[in-house]
């Protein structure tokens, strides 16, 4: 009995020993786990990057996010692995990932940057929607869950279970019952499918209706499914239904935005036309002005992108209003009542404008870039996002068309400017000076058509023939809407869009167009016009 | 009076005839027909520089065969018809030995009828649609099976893609790319319904609706890939777009075959890291002879920003391949030329061997590559040799039973290995 002791203690201190070595083992795999990184194949990553996440250690998330955004990197000399972010004298600092220290920055040519793939920052972005699922900060915490809605993992559903009863956040329980709804009507009985279809039905996400659907599929068509499948029927149509509604919304969103491109485009000439009777052919050119202004100042000013388009507004309007001015006091004031001179000669300046900016910057395109309040887009519900550029966009040129409106409703600007465009005779008799008025009002066109090149440069390449592209759209916009009414404009402006916008998804842009353009013909026949014609005896 | 000044009138008019003469003896002329302004000058531009660079090095070696070579520039502007009327101007007025030109099809097309008529020769560097094999152009750039078939079989089988979309600008090059690509997603079991293809006119700008559709396409629950034939700078709005409305390339991937690294350069490329493109070159390949032809450009250009990309390869292989068979055929005619071209091979920049193969079309390998966030491509496939282009598509009805074969006795474009009858040009 006495040597069997020996043999027992040895035995129960073995186990405290392999306790105690995994124990160790635990707190240095994870170093174990780092070293292998640099030398890891693409095509081996993904167990390794498996591996390091099972580790459940802190340090993980400073280890698989920078290798996620691409920051992760190795010292070349001495395999240490490395987060690298590049500073101002174009040196990189260095983070040791596992002991967090820093160190010296370094030139680039000495470390080397662990690579990934579209699969591997897949892979991280959900282990790391994991963790998130425990994060402190809700938006973090209702990100995480709708990657795991969209992308469903069994690590990430058993955090959910545990974490619905304490979740506090109105929009992540929202997130959590769903997913849950999912799990039960995937894996549940029949009863509890048939409580889930039901309450599934208000849920907009996409993953939602394609479980549906699978679901129904997948039905064997018996007597005790019956009740289920209708249910499930039902709550596809109640989806699908809903979507066609936002769809639509959608659809008349997209109108709206193009409408207010077209208007912004189309209003400096309504006046220019509706005033002067001038057909300026270099219209377009005053937009491109604008655009490159809003170029101009981004150059001048590489720290303020942010600010540049409210600098670039008042800007491109007195740069396209000073050469509105110019043009109508070099050229058209002594083509007056010679429309077709006009046209000619206009055409001929746009294609000096053109030439003159392909001389002074390139003829290659600029690279105007938009601001971060600018880009991405406002999430209404899951079938229904709105992008910030085209959502500004509209508001800007509502709040242009207005302040027009205002200008010539009530400033004593725009009584002269309406007087001579009803009857200029008249006006002139009552000591309006109807040469000073043509030469501000053609200002007053070109400097909001400047403006709205400036929201174009946001939306389309900034070149020498951006001019060309909407000069056409213009003209068609305010013959449309009737000569030299603004809510004519308005109108017409929203409804070729609007039109346009309808017809592009089962026709195609090139044929929307061109439909577009036929009814615009034959309405022109009708209505020779437009919408809102002028009225009044002085009026042709 | 009058006769001492028509005596010195003449001797002047003498004089220039003579040097002009002289001048026309002691050169090779060399056309460059690419777009230098419009819709393509983003693409084109560069590779005017870089014929311009390879003229440069190859007179600081001696010229070719005793004489300096002399570059005529002209800019058919993005006008298709005008590169027709340039071509013309090439080969009657200014009497080029041979053309670096073209990027469109349509481009490619509409001077094809021209340099058959005046029996010209164009080095074509682009990539393209095939099914075409003409006795006067030389194709550098890829045929569908060199680019657009290994990219899909990509996506079907490393990203597990399952719905494809194709978008491509309106022109011949995409639509008969598509054609091939429908049909050969077809063959390998891909439902009609999986395929969504749109087209869009060039320098397209508004992709709020395309977006969204490919957005809805792709959230059915199966993996859904782009292919985009999309060319000139309707590409920028296209991936701003994308960025905008949150699509990522981890859930909808596009691979794009007309994006290099030229189109990115300028472009913040980060919302982009991830989409891919194909192609037989990246400026990330890293061999000794893309290192040395990446420093001379840069030197050349004076820019060290400037990029490289593949049809700037293509166009170093073309006047490579161009000045070898000019010196074996002893002479720049253009028939001699054409034979001696066939089997010339020169070294490509990514380590392997271009062969010239009877049929007009090189043996490229093919790369697939990663958008990163500095506008470079980081290769994540290759094919382990370099791949035979061919012509004529295997895929299409129309093509399938076509060989072109250049050398006698078949000497044709178009050839019919079924009926054994040759169709000629068919422009």
């Amino acid at each position: 009995m006495l040597r069997l002791f020996p043999l027992l203690f040895f035995f129960v201190l073995s186990f405290n020993a392999s306790a105690v070595v995994s124990e160790i083992q635990g707190e240095s795999a994870l170093p174990e786990l780092i070293e292998q990184l640099p030398s890891t194949k693409l095509n081996k990553m993904a167990p390794l990057i498996d591996k390091i996440a099972d580790t459940s250690e802190p340090k993980v998330r400073a280890i698989l996010t920078p290798l996620m955004e691409g920051d992760l990197y190795y010292v070349k000399a001495s395999k240490q692995v490395v987060s690298a972010y590049k500073n101002t004298e174009n040196q990189y600092d260095l983070t040791d990932v596992f002991t967090a220290e820093t160190l010296p920055a370094v030139k680039k040519s000495t470390i080397k940057k662990i690579r990934t793939n579209n699969r591997l920052r897949g892979q991280i972005r959900d282990l790391l929607g994991n963790l998130d699922l425990k994060s402190t900060d809700p938006e973090v915490r209702i990100a995480a869950l709708k990657l795991l809605l969209d992308k469903p993992n069994e690590t990430g559903i058993n955090s959910v279970n545990k974490l619905f009863k304490s979740e506090e956040d109105d929009e992540a329980r929202e997130l959590m019952s769903t997913i849950l709804l999912v799990q039960q009507l995937e894996n549940g009985d029949i009863d509890e499918k048939l409580s889930a279809a039901k309450q599934l039905s208000s849920r907009l996400e996409p993953t939602v209706k394609n479980a549906l659907v699978k679901q129904l599929d997948n039905l064997p068509k018996e007597d005790e499914t019956k009740a289920l499948r209708a249910t499930l029927t039902n709550s596809i149509s109640d989806i699908e239904q809903q979507a066609s509604v936002f769809a639509l919304v959608e659809n008349l969103f997209f109108g709206l935005s193009l409408g207010s491109v077209l208007l912004l485009a189309a209003i400096g000439l309504a006046i220019t036309f509706g005033v002067m009777g001038v057909i300026n052919m270099a219209h377009g050119e005053m937009m491109m002005l604008g655009a490159y202004t809003t170029y101009v100042i981004q150059q001048m000013f590489p720290n303020l992108i942010e600010y540049s388009l409210l600098m670039a507004v008042p800007a491109a309007f007195l740069v396209s209003g000073f050469v509105g001015v110019l043009i109508e006091r070099g050229v058209i004031r002594f083509l007056k009542g010679r429309p077709l001179e006009t046209l000619l000669a206009t055409f001929g300046i746009s294609l000096i404008l053109q030439q003159l900016v392909r001389t002074i910057f390139s003829p290659l395109n600029r690279q105007v870039e938009a601001p971060m309040w600018m880009s991405g887009s406002l999430e209404i519900n899951p079938m229904l996002s709105l992008t910030y550029n085209r959502l500004y966009i509209i508001i800007f040129s509502l709040m242009v068309f207005f302040s027009l409106l205002m200008i010539l409703k009530n400033s004593s600007l725009g009584l002269h400017v309406r007087a001579v465009s009803q009857n200029r005779d008249m006006a002139r008799a009552l000591s309006v000076k109807s040469s000073w008025v043509d030469a501000i009002t053609f200002g007053l066109g070109s400097g909001i058509a400047g403006v709205a090149g400036v929201a174009l440069s946001q939306l389309t390449n900034v070149g020498p023939n951006l001019g060309q592209a909407y000069i056409i759209d213009s003209f068609l916009v305010v013959v449309f809407g009737g000569v030299g009414n603004l809510w004519g404009t308005l109108v017409a402006a929203m409804t070729m869009g609007t039109f346009n916008k309808i017809l592009e998804p089962s026709m195609g842009p090139v044929l929307a167009n061109i439909i577009v353009l036929v009814s615009l013909v034959l309405f022109i026949q009708k209505r020779p016009k437009g919408l809102f014609p002028q009225k009044g005896r002085a009026a042709e | 009076m009058k006769l001492k000044k028509l005596i010195v009138a003449s001797s002047i008019v003498a004089t220039g005839l003579m040097t002009n003469f002289a001048y026309a003896a002691d050169t090779i002329k060399v056309g460059v027909l690419h777009s230098l302004s419009g819709t393509m000058a983003i693409s084109e531009t560069t590779l005017k520089d870089t014929v311009l660079m390879m003229i440069k090095d190859q007179n600081a070696k001696g010229g070719l065969l005793g004489k300096k070579i002399e570059p005529v520039v002209v800019d058919p502007a993005s006008n298709w018809p005008l590169f027709a009327e340039k071509g013309r101007e090439l080969l009657e007025k200014e009497k080029v030995d041979v053309i670096f030109g073209s990027w469109t099809s349509v481009s490619r097309k509409s001077v094809l009828p021209v340099l058959e008529e005046l029996n010209g020769l164009m080095f074509y560097p682009v990539q393209y649609e095939g099914e075409e094999s003409s006795k006067n152009v030389f194709y550098t750039g890829a045929a569908p099976n060199q680019q657009a078939i290994p990219a899909v079989d990509y996506l079907m089988n490393d990203l597990g893609a399952e719905r494809f979309v194709l978008l491509g600008t309106d022109y011949v090059y995409p639509r008969t790319t598509n054609k091939i690509l429908e049909a050969y997603l077809m063959a390998k079991g891909v439902k009609a319904e999986d395929i969504m293809i749109n087209y869009t006119p060039f320098g397209h700008s508004d992709w709020q609706g395309i977006v969204s559709d490919v957005k809805s396409f792709g959230s059915e629950g199966k993996q859904t890939a782009v292919v985009s034939t999309v060319n000139g700078d309707a590409n920028i709005p296209f991936y701003k777009e994308l960025g905008n409305q949150g699509i990522s390339a981890e859930d909808i991937p596009v691979i794009a075959f007309s994006v290099g690294e030229e189109e990115l350069s300028g472009f913040d490329a980060k919302p982009l890291v991830g989409h891919l493109a194909a192609w037989n070159y990246f400026q990330s390949v890293e061999t000794e002879e893309n290192e040395a032809f990446i420093a001379s450009w840069k030197k050349y250009i004076g820019d060290d920003k400037r990029v490289t990309n593949d049809p700037m390869e293509a166009t170093y292989i073309g006047f490579k391949m161009w000045a070898k068979a000019v010196e074996k055929a002893g002479t720049t005619d253009v028939d001699a030329v054409e034979q001696a071209m066939i089997g010339i091979a020169v070294p490509n920049l990514t380590g392997g061997i271009a062969v010239m193969n009877p049929n007009h079309h090189l043996s490229k390998p093919v790369l697939i590559g990663e958008i990163q966030e500095n506008g470079q491509f980081e290769v994540v496939w290759e094919t382990p040799d370099t791949v035979i282009g061919d012509a004529w598509s295997d895929f299409l009805p129309s093509s399938k039973n076509l060989v072109s074969d250049w050398t006698a006795p078949i000497s044709c474009g178009n050839f019919d290995v079924k009926t054994a009858k040759c169709s000629g040009q068919k422009f």
